[in-house]
C-alpha cells in the first residue's frame, strides 16, 4: 500500500492548466523527488496533497484512505514549506510543538517529544530563540522538526533549497538524507535536479503540468533527454 | 544652500510650526493649570476642579465610555478585517462603504444618532410599528443614564471603528499567507489560526489602533453633546464648559491636563504591553 | 467516539453563508443611520416632529432652506470653507517638504524630528486650542479664520508628513537622478519628474486635510465667537435649535465631506498601505 497515491489530478487557474491528469505514488520508505521547470505545477501538486488547494478532478489517497474531501487541518500530513514558514512570533520550542499543541496534548508529552525531536535536528541549544535570531539553515531545521513531531509516514518538502547558497545546500540535503534513513517516506519538490536525483530513490519529471518521465534516480540522471532539458547536457 | 543643509531647510517649516503650535501651547497649558488666579504657582485650579460636583461623574463617564467603546470596536474591526480576507470579489466596495464614517464629523454623527434615539426618533418609530412597545421609550432623558450610555457607545462605535478597520486591514496585508497555511497543515482550524497566528502577528497594528482610539476616546465631546447635552458629563465637555461658559481658563487647563495625563499614561501602557520581543517580529 | 470530519465543500458553504450575513449586517449598520439623516434633512418640520416617523424622505427642502436662511449659517458655511482651504494649503505646504526630506535624505536629527511628529499622536491636540485663546488675543489674531486654520493645520500636519513621506518613498530616486543627468536642476527635476507622479496622492492628502478641518468641533468652538465655522455654530446652538434644523445642519456637515472622501478613496487606501490583493 503506497503512502501517497494520486490519480488523475487536474487543476486549472482560470484559463491556465496547471496540472493535467497527474498520477503518482510514494511507496513505504521511498524517497521520491518531483522535478520540472518553474511553473510546471510541482508546487501546486504538493499544495493539493496538503489541502491548500483543491483539484478540479482527481483523487488523493494517503495511507490507503481517500483524503481529498478533507480540510487541510484534518489531513495529518507533514510539510516543510518553501521559505520554511517558521512562525516569527513563537520560540523554536513552540514552533516545533505546534502540531501537538493543535492536538491539545498534555504539556509533559509535548515537552518530552519536543526535546527528542530537537536533538534529532540539532537544535537543543536554541529552543528559546526566535526565528529572527536564527540562520537560514537553522530555520529549515525548525521547519523539519515541526514536521517530524507528528510522526508522519510521509514528509513533504517544497523546494527546501530555494534561495540558498551551495554550501548550505549540501548541509540541507545531508539533513534530509538523515531523515530519510529513519524510515520516513519523502516527497520532495526540487529545482536542483542533479543533486536531488543523486539522493532520491525515484523521480517524476513534470513538463507543463503533465508526467513526462518516471524512473529511478540513477536512470533519470543517465537519460539523455532529461540531461538535455534539466541537467545542462 | 548646500546639499548637506537642504534637508534641514525642508523640515524646518514643519518643525518650527510644531514647536510653535504644539510644544509651546503644551507648556502654556501646563503652566496655566498650575498658576493661581492671584499669581504664583499652586494647586488651587485642581482643587476647584476636583471639588466641583460634576468632576467625579465626568471622569467616571469618560473612563467608562473608553473602557466600553475601545474593546468592543476592536472586536468589531477584527471581525470585519478577517471577513475581508475571505471575500473574493467586492472586497474593495465593502471597504469603501465601511470606511464612509471616516469622513463624518463627530458632531454630525451625534446628530445622526440623535435622530435614531430621540423620543420621536426612528428607533421608537420602529418599536411602535413592530408592536414591541405601546408608547415611545425614553432613551436620552434625564433619568436614563444607562440607556444614554448605551446610545453613546453605539454612536461612537458606529463613527470611529472605520479607522481601526483601516489600520488592521493594512496590518493583515503585511502578514505573508504562508504562516496561516503552515498552521492549517499542522492542524489549526479557523479559530486557532486567528488566535495563534493572525492575532500575534498583528501586534504592531493592534498597538497603533489601541493607542489612537484610546486617546480619541478620552477626548469624546461632540457626540455626547449632541445626544445628551449636559446630562452626561464627560471630561472634554467639562473642559469646554469651564473655558467657554464659565470663562475660567485656568480650571479648563486643569481639566485639559487630566485628559493629557490619562492619554500619555494609556499610551505608555500599550507600548509596554504590546511590544514585540527582539527577533520575534515579522 | 470522535465526531465525523467536515468536508471541504461543507466548510466552504458554511463560510460563504457566514460571510454574506456578516457583510450584509455590517453594510446596513453603516448605511442605515446615514439614510435616516437624509430622511430627516429632506423632510418638512412637521414630518421631522411627527411620530411615528415615516421611513421615507418627503423630498421637501423646507428644513434645508430654513437652515441656510437662518441668520449666521451661510456665513459660518463660508467660514468653514475658508478655514478648511487655508488648512489644506498650510498642511501640504509644510508637510510635503518635510515628507520629501524624510524620504530622500539621511541627516542628523531625522530621528528626533520623526519622534516629534509621532509625539503629537500621544496628545489630544484640540486641547491645545485652550492656551491659544489667550495668546491669540495678545497677538491680535483672536477670532480670525487664519488663527483657527493654524490650529487645524497642527491637527493635519502629522498626517501630511507621514503620508507625503510614504508617497515620495514610492517614487524611485533613479527617476530624479536621470533628470539630473540630463541637465535639470534639483527643482526642475522635482517639478517635472516627481511632482506629476506624486500629484494625485498629494491632492488626496490635501483633501484629507480639508475634511479634517471641516469636521473639527472643539477648537472651532473654543476659539471663535463672531467668525464661527459651521461646526461651532451647530454645536453652540444644540440646546436651542429645533430638531429639523439640527438634522439639516448634520446633512450639510456630512454630505460634502463624505463626497470628498469617496472621491479620493483609492488614494486614501494607498496612503494607509492597503494593497489591492
Amino acid at each position: 500500500m503506497a503512502n501517497i497515491a494520486i490519480q488523475n489530478v487536474t487543476k486549472s487557474f482560470g484559463s491556465y492548466d496547471a496540472l493535467k491528469g497527474i498520477g503518482l505514488a510514494v511507496a513505504d520508505q521511498e524517497f521520491l523527488v518531483l522535478l520540472g521547470a518553474s511553473g510546471c505545477g510541482k508546487s501546486t501538486l504538493l499544495r493539493i496533497i496538503a489541502g491548500l488547494e483543491t483539484a478540479d478532478i482527481g483523487e488523493v489517497h494517503v495511507g490507503g484512505e481517500r483524503i481529498d474531501q478533507l480540510q487541510a487541518k484534518d489531513r495529518r500530513l507533514a510539510m516543510v514549506f518553501q521559505n520554511y514558514a517558521v512562525f516569527p512570533h513563537l520560540t523554536v520550542f513552540e514552533n516545533i510543538a505546534f502540531g501537538l499543541r493543535m492536538q491539545k496534548r498534555p504539556q509533559e508529552i509535548v515537552s518530552a517529544k519536543v526535546n527528542q525531536v530537537a536533538r534529532m535536528v540539532h537544535l537543543e541549544a536554541l529552543l528559546d530563540r526566535y526565528s529572527g535570531q536564527l540562520s537560514g539553515g537553522q530555520r529549515q531545521q525548525v521547519a523539519v522538526g515541526r514536521a517530524l513531531m507528528t510522526q508522519p509516514k510521509v514528509l513533504m518538502l517544497d523546494e527546501p533549497t530555494a534561495g540558498v547558497s551551495p554550501i548550505v545546500m549540501d548541509e540541507l540535503f545531508d539533513r534530509i538524507i538523515e531523515v530519510a534513513r529513519t524510515g520516513i517516506s519523502i516527497l520532495m519538490v526540487e529545482q536542483n535536479a542533479r543533486q536531488a536525483l543523486e539522493i532520491a530513490d525515484r523521480g517524476y519529471v513534470l513538463v507543463q503540468g503533465a508526467n513526462r518521465f518516471t524512473d529511478t534516480g540513477a536512470a533519470l540522471l543517465a537519460d539523455p533527454d532529461v540531461r538535455k532539458s534539466f541537467l545542462g547536457g | 544652500m548646500t546639499n548637506k543643509s537642504l534637508p534641514y531647510w525642508l523640515i524646518a517649516p514643519a518643525a518650527l510650526f510644531t514647536v510653535a503650535l504644539f510644544l509651546y501651547p503644551l507648556s502654556l497649558v501646563t503652566l496655566e493649570a498650575f498658576t493661581a488666579k492671584s499669581g504664583g504657582y499652586s494647586l488651587e485650579n485642581f482643587q476647584t476642579m476636583v471639588g466641583h460636583w460634576k468632576f467625579g461623574t465626568a471622569l467616571k463617564n469618560t473612563l467608562m465610555l473608553t473602557a466600553l467603546v475601545v474593546p468592543l470596536q476592536m472586536v468589531v474591526a477584527l471581525s470585519l478585517a478577517q471577513l475581508l480576507t475571505r471575500v473574493k470579489s467586492g472586497r474593495d466596495t465593502l471597504l469603501y462603504v465601511w470606511t464612509i464614517p471616516l469622513g463624518i464629523s463627530d458632531l454630525a454623527a451625534g446628530i445622526i444618532w440623535l435622530g435614531i434615539f430621540e423620543q420621536t426618533g426612528f428607533l421608537n418609530s420602529a418599536l411602535i410599528g413592530l408592536g414591541v412597545v405601546d408608547a415611545p421609550v425614553s432613551i436620552l432623558g434625564f433619568n436614563d443614564t444607562f440607556a444614554t450610555l448605551v446610545a453613546i457607545v453605539l454612536a461612537e462605535i458606529w463613527r470611529s471603528t472605520a479607522i481601526v478597520l483601516v489600520i488592521l486591514v493594512s496590518g493583515i496585508g503585511l502578514i505573508p499567507k504562508e504562516y496561516a497555511e503552515a498552521a492549517e497543515v499542522f492542524g489549526a482550524g479557523a479559530w486557532a489560526k486567528f488566535t495563534k497566528v493572525t492575532l500575534p502577528l498583528l501586534r504592531p497594528s493592534l498597538q497603533t489602533a489601541l493607542i489612537l482610539r484610546s486617546i480619541l476616546a478620552l477626548e469624546v465631546f461632540a457626540v455626547v453633546a449632541a445626544l445628551s447635552g449636559t446630562k452626561f458629563p464627560v471630561l472634554m465637555g467639562e473642559t469646554y464648559n469651564w473655558q467657554f461658559a464659565l470663562q475660567d481658563g485656568p480650571v479648563a487647563a486643569a481639566f485639559a491636563l487630566v485628559i493629557l495625563t490619562l492619554s500619555v499614561g494609556v499610551t505608555l501602557v500599550y507600548l509596554r504591553w504590546l511590544r514585540v520581543p527582539r527577533g520575534a517580529g515579522l | 467516539m470522535s465526531t465525523p470530519l467536515i468536508t471541504i465543500d461543507v466548510a466552504q458553504r458554511r463560510l460563504r453563508r457566514l460571510l454574506l450575513v456578516g457583510a450584509a449586517i455590517a453594510t446596513v449598520w453603516v448605511l442605515l443611520p446615514i439614510y435616516f439623516l437624509v430622511v430627516n434633512a429632506w423632510s418638512s418640520q412637521e414630518a421631522v416632529n411627527a411620530f411615528p416617523k415615516a421611513f421615507v424622505p418627503e423630498m421637501n427642502h423646507e428644513s434645508l432652506s430654513f437652515l441656510l436662511g437662518f441668520d449666521g449659517v451661510l456665513t459660518s458655511l463660508v467660514n468653514s470653507l475658508i478655514v478648511a482651504a487655508i488648512t489644506m494649503v498650510f498642511s501640504i505646504g509644510l508637510g510635503a517638504p518635510a515628507g520629501y526630506a524624510l524620504a530622500r535624505y539621511e541627516f542628523r536629527g531625522k530621528g528626533t524630528f520623526r519622534l516629534l511628529i509621532l509625539l503629537t499622536r500621544a496628545f489630544p491636540l484640540p486641547l491645545l486650542a485652550l492656551p491659544l485663546t489667550v495668546l491669540y488675543i495678545r497677538l491680535g489674531v483672536d477670532d480670525t479664520l487664519v488663527g483657527l486654520a493654524l490650529v487645524h493645520t497642527m491637527l493635519a500636519l502629522p498626517f501630511a508628513v507621514l503620508i507625503t513621506f510614504s508617497l515620495f518613498s514610492g517614487v524611485p530616486t533613479e527617476l530624479e537622478e536621470a533628470a539630473w543627468v540630463f541637465g535639470c536642476t534639483k527643482v526642475q527635476a522635482f517639478r517635472r519628474v516627481v511632482l506629476p507622479i506624486a500629484l494625485p496622492g498629494l491632492a488626496a492628502s490635501a483633501i484629507f486635510a480639508f475634511v479634517i478641518s471641516w469636521n473639527e468641533v472643539f477648537a472651532s468652538s473654543v476659539l471663535m465667537i463672531q467668525n464661527r465655522t459651521l461646526t461651532a455654530f451647530l454645536l453652540q446652538n444644540l440646546d436651542v435649535s429645533p430638531m429639523h434644523m439640527k438634522f439639516a445642519g448634520g446633512a450639510l456637515l456630512v454630505l460634502p465631506a463624505a463626497t470628498f472622501m469617496f472621491l479620493i478613496r483609492k488614494h486614501l487606501f494607498a496612503m494607509w498601505g492597503i494593497s489591492n490583493r
